[in-house]
């Protein structure tokens, strides 16, 4: 059985000597009563067994950089290591954020120019990079609305309406900005159903729609410039999640279409590092007349100096420290300028070519509830698949023993036994193929042989996980060893 | 066990409701119970908090989904299962009996009339399965 | 179609594709973009570079920085120049944790999700509380959940917070807050710590959180304790934001009876990076865990009985529970978290306590070193910690321009950046890393400035 730190742990080794000084006058300066009465219960290991430690943790895992990842609404694309590396300078990484300005100007100028290209990328007018993700950006949205109608004098504007295959993210956004959510459906070719919008409209007093285009469904809101004008007839904001804009880079504008806010996934469609949950950046667009709301400091330039401005009394403040995650900026910044403008656009197209191809591979095999063209993903249910006894969950560990990460399951929520499907651009024709292979096979083991799909997956480090038990009775920390 | 007692009234979010003497005794359907599948866990609203119509007066969770328990009445919780709190098995094991969840003294009886008796919940029951 | 390095798809790939799917061309994907939407044909954003000409470009951004790795730091106020372990950047830099996502599919995600369940019982070890998650943004972000989780569990409206927390965590703070239009009463501060007499008036049975520091953004050591006390007798939830790197020597906030400890994480095997990305810790008294925001690891069994990890409490959590979420977070900060654990596994308990040490030792000496020099006197008369606050004989701004020129040096941090009555008013923070020469060319620099100015004068 692998065992824990706190199971390797044996009393009095090291694994890093740090900085030693005399124990006695160290504690001088400061009274008993604020002293720690013994070191913390922290795990003693020798150095090569802390690297075996996590480098076979790390072999436990399936990664990019090891296992195709369509994991849908998460662009698992490839993570340049150029980037990794630039943003590890030590110009960058050893700036300290309290230095003054003209310290840090090589580190502003990448932020204002960042700005700047998301600007034209979106096509809105102001951006702030502070936000540490993108729930954290939804959250920088809402409160750019609530004050925005605060200052109109419509604080009465209390709904946010949100598509029924929307993120949930986007609902726990706006409730924690004070907004009630009602739902908006979606119609039988997976789009906003614009007759229930109408209605909900007309009904409540909509401080703002959210919504993420392409859909979950992988489907462009085809509506979305009458959508935008439903909305700002009835006095509302148009809110887009930004989350799968890597089907939109260089092809189409949020800003023409009718967008009042977004955020983007910095670590999705910009290509940082996942890091096993994290850090993401969630930088903020807006349009004009919201840019007084954005988040301090802002950035400007004057005569090629860049400074951090405080001045802006109608902003919603500070949303997280400092300046938000700038390693996940940096590395953005560094994709956005390896492909130029004219990449970027090439970005998109393989993306949406590389999910097209695979839907359209698929089909046969699996039930595509909204057969149509795609954008950057799709969504297959493992409807067809029921009547052998399988379901997702079980495909999703079957692909697991061939080699491939399994996409999103049970997400979106409109689609039953959905299975979502990104590949993304870096991904070649042939790795497309053997994974198509595997999917078919899985199909056709769902008829003849049901209980090796239901019992995958077979090659993994631990078998499938009693999660009820691991709720009903949490087990959170290693327990205490005396 | 039955599945939907006929002496009870039942709200079409799948709670039960009991009357006796101007106090309402709340818990959760068999067929919510198996829609749930494995409970793990339930938090009810504490004892002299309002009650409404409509409105959660408490949580049931299942390893991936959070359920409300919505009130099919105005009142003031008087009332809790402390046992359901900390096993959830009673509400998979005796929904109806040992599974109760609140008490709540009702402030609008009249509300009763707006809630379904066994045999038109069996109904909404088989209607959601299609 | 342009040569784009990360796309691996040639153009008879693209060409093979498009016939199985039956599409004459890319563009019938695209044709649902209404025209008015679509972006204009050339984006204006330069031409794309080579990874060369990219590296070469970049290196002479970094380069226009003044940083750390040349200068010494003596800023703190919440980011810290610690020590790194080789074995940080090594570990947490394996393709196989720094490329995955959020450990869905527990069975191919192992690794990173017993990494977490051992940050998670680092962290609570650390702080002596019963349950820590798999990570937060940030300190002050931290803080702010723990505002909000506080408010929630005891269905109260107000919160109480010390004068003496970091701005930055202040500035969140109150934003998050407004959002429901809470209440936020700050506690003003003597001698640099709260004013405990001043607190227990603040403190009523509306009250949802008493909010400290310790240290305090001054660098002070609060009385933990009593504050406690207040806390606990209105009936309010203490929530301590702490640094890490103290709790190697400081008692733990589980031992002074906080129910909440926060904090910012940088400090333990994260660069300072200009203050992001960071990551911010949560830990808790198990009764408050079904309230916890963020992700949460637990130890479970497979199909065999075989031990393992999974995400687990999920039913609190946005995908599942939407608007009656506790909180809307998602992405965390994983990859900092794991190089925290792995910080505080190298460390073990007696690398913590030689760092806490060090900083300790290290910062006395060079505030009694400081209080000598003429014109120059520490703010407070306080206990500290790795950081102190001086009061100088010109701006603090001016003094730091001084300390760079002279002495390449980086600091203190400016407290007129944030209470501009205190103009002349410095914070110093002095880790492991400065070593006995630089804090004799901070005297020796600060001796010279006290000169001038007195010549000045």
């Amino acid at each position: 059985m692998p065992q824990h730190l706190y199971e390797k742990s044996q009393p009095g080794r090291v694994a890093v000597r740090f900085p030693k000084v005399d124990s006695e006058q160290a504690r001088a300066g400061i009274p008993d009563k604020h002293l720690r009465q013994s070191a913390p219960d922290l795990p003693e290991l020798g150095e090569l067994e802390l690297v075996r430690h996590y480098v076979n943790l790390s072999q436990k895992n399936m990664s990019i950089d090891t296992n195709f990842y369509p994991l849908g609404s998460c662009t698992m694309k490839y993570n340049p290591k150029i980037n990794d590396a630039l943003a590890a300078l030590p110009g960058f990484a050893a700036l300290h954020p309290a230095q003054p300005v003209e310290q840090m100007q090589g580190l502003l100028r990448l932020m204002h120019e960042m700005e700047r290209f998301l600007k034209e990328i979106s096509g809105l007018d102001a951006v702030t990079l502070q936000p540490a993700a993108g729930a954290h950006g939804e959250l920088t949205g809402l409160m750019i609305t609530r004050q925005y109608f605060i200052h109109k004098g419509e604080e009465d504007r209390k709904i946010v309406l949100v598509p029924d295959s929307a993120h949930g993210t986007n609902p726990a956004s706006a409730a924690l900005c004070g907004f009630k959510c009602k739902e908006v459906p979606s119609n039988d070719q997976g789009l906003v159903d614009r007759d229930a919008l109408k209605a909900l409209l007309a009904e409540h007093k909509v401080a703002l729609l959210m919504i993420t285009n392409p859909n979950t469904l992988g489907l462009f809101e085809e509506n979305i410039v009458e959508i935008g004008r439903m909305v700002h007839d009835a006095g509302g904001l148009l809110y887009m999640d930004g989350a799968n804009m890597n089907a939109l880079l260089g092809k189409a504008l949020p800003g023409k279409c009718g967008v009042d806010i977004m955020h983007f996934n910095l670590h999705k469609t910009f290509s940082g590092p996942h890091g096993g949950g994290g850090p993401g950046s969630g930088p903020v667009a807006v349009a004009g007349h919201l840019e007084g709301f954005l988040p301090v400091p802002r950035i400007v330039e004057s005569d090629g100096q860049f400074a951090l401005e405080w001045n802006h009394p109608r902003s919603v403040g500070k949303v997280r420290s400092w300046l938000g995650n700038l390693i996940i900026v940096i590395r953005a910044y560094c994709y956005i300028r390896a492909y130029g403008g004219e990449g970027l656009k090439c970005v998109a197209e393989n993306a949406v070519l590389n999910a097209n191809y695979l839907m359209q591979a698929l089909k046969q095999a699996y039930l595509l509830t909204y057969d149509r063209p795609c954008a950057h993903e799709f969504v297959l249910s493992g409807k067809w698949q029921n009547a052998c006894g399988v379901h997702t969950m079980d495909i999703a560990k079957r692909l697991i023993d061939f080699g491939f990460h399994p996409p999103t399951v049970y997400f979106p929520l409109i689609v039953p036994e959905a299975i979502m499907i990104e590949p993304t651009e870096t991904e070649s024709k042939q790795e497309l193929d053997s994974f198509i292979a595997a999917m078919l096979k899985i199909a056709g083991e769902a008829k003849e042989t049901p209980e090796l799909v239901k019992n995958a997956p077979h090659t993994t480090p631990v078998r499938r996980l009693n999660e009820v038990k691991a709720a009903k009775e949490p087990v959170l920390t290693c327990p205490i060893c005396m | 066990m039955t599945a939907t007692p006929d002496n009870l009234l039942y709200t079409e979010s799948h709670e039960w409701a009991k009357l006796e003497d101007g106090v309402a005794t709340i818990g959760i359907t068999k067929y919510a119970v198996d829609q749930l599948q494995d409970l793990v866990f339930c938090e009810l609203n504490p004892v002299g908090e309002a009650a409404q119509a409509g409105e959660g007066v408490g949580v049931i969770e299942s390893v991936k989904i959070a359920a409300d328990i919505n009130s099919p009445f105005d009142g003031e919780i008087i009332e809790t299962n402390s046992a359901v709190e900390e096993s959830v098995d009673q509400i998979s094991s005796d929904p109806y009996g040992e599974g109760w969840l609140v008490k709540i003294k009702i402030s609008d009886p009249s509300q009763a009339d707006s809630l379904l008796n066994a045999e038109k919940y069996k109904a909404h029951c088989a209607a959601e399965e299609h | 179609m342009p040569d784009c390095s990360y796309i691996p798809n040639r153009e008879e790939d693209r060409q093979a594709m498009l016939k199985a799917i039956g599409a004459a061309s890319i563009e019938e994907f695209f044709a649902s973009i209404p025209e008015s939407a679509r972006a204009p044909e050339a984006l204006d954003i330069p031409p794309g570079m080579t990874e060369l000409e990219l590296s070469t470009f970049i290196n002479e951004l970094a380069g226009q920085n003044k940083s750390a790795a040349q200068h010494p730091c003596f800023l703190g106020a919440g980011i810290y120049d610690h020590y790194i372990p080789a074995v940080v950047d090594f570990l947490a830099g394996r393709s196989e944790f720094y490329t995955a996502y959020t450990p869905y599919q527990a069975e191919a995600s192992q690794g990173t999700l017993q990494a977490i369940f051992e940050y998670q019982t680092m962290i609570a070890r650390l702080t002596e509380l019963d349950v820590s998650n798999a990570s937060l943004y940030d300190g002050a972000t931290a803080l702010a959940e723990a505002a909000t989780m506080a408010i929630a569990i005891t269905r109260r409206k107000k919160v109480v917070i010390a004068g003496t927390l970091n701005p930055e965590s202040k500035a969140v703070l109150a934003s998050y807050l407004d959002n429901f239009g809470h209440e936020l009463e700050e506690v003003a501060t003597r001698d640099g710590v709260v004013e405990l007499d001043v607190l227990k008036e603040a403190v009523d049975d509306a009250t949802a959180a008493v909010i400290i520091q310790q240290p305090n953004f001054y660098g002070c050591l609060e009385d933990v304790h009593a504050i406690a006390e207040i806390a606990h007798a209105g009936g309010a939830l203490y929530v301590a934001a702490v640094d890490p790197i103290s709790l190697g020597l400081l008692q733990s906030p589980g031992a002074y009876g906080a129910d909440i400890a926060v904090g910012e994480g940088q400090a333990l095997g994260n660069p300072m990076c200009a203050g992001g990305a960071t990551f911010g810790f949560m830990a808790l008294r198990e009764k408050l865990m079904r309230k916890m925001p963020g992700r949460l690891v637990g130890e479970t069994i497979d199909a065999d009985g075989k031990r393992g990890y999974c995400l687990t409490l999920q039913a609190r959590e946005q995908h599942i529970r939407r608007d009656k979420a506790s909180s809307n977070i998602c992405s965390n900060q994983g990859l900092l978290a794991l190089r925290g654990a792995i910080y505080l596994a190298a460390a073990g308990p007696q690398g913590l306590r030689n760092v806490a040490e060090a900083c300790a030792f290290k910062a006395h000496d060079a505030a009694a070193r400081i209080r000598e020099i003429p014109g120059f006197s520490l703010a407070f008369d306080q206990p500290f910690f790795k950081e102190f606050a001086i009061d100088c004989p010109a701006p603090a701004a001016e003094i730091a321009r001084a300390l760079f020129e002279i002495a390449g040096i980086l600091g203190g941090y400016d407290m007129a950046r944030v209470e501009p009555e205190h103009a002349n008013r410095m914070l110093i923070a002095v880790t492991e890393k400065r070593t006995p020469p630089e804090i004799d060319a901070l005297i020796e620099a600060l001796s010279e400035i006290s000169v001038e100015s007195s010549q000045r004068a």
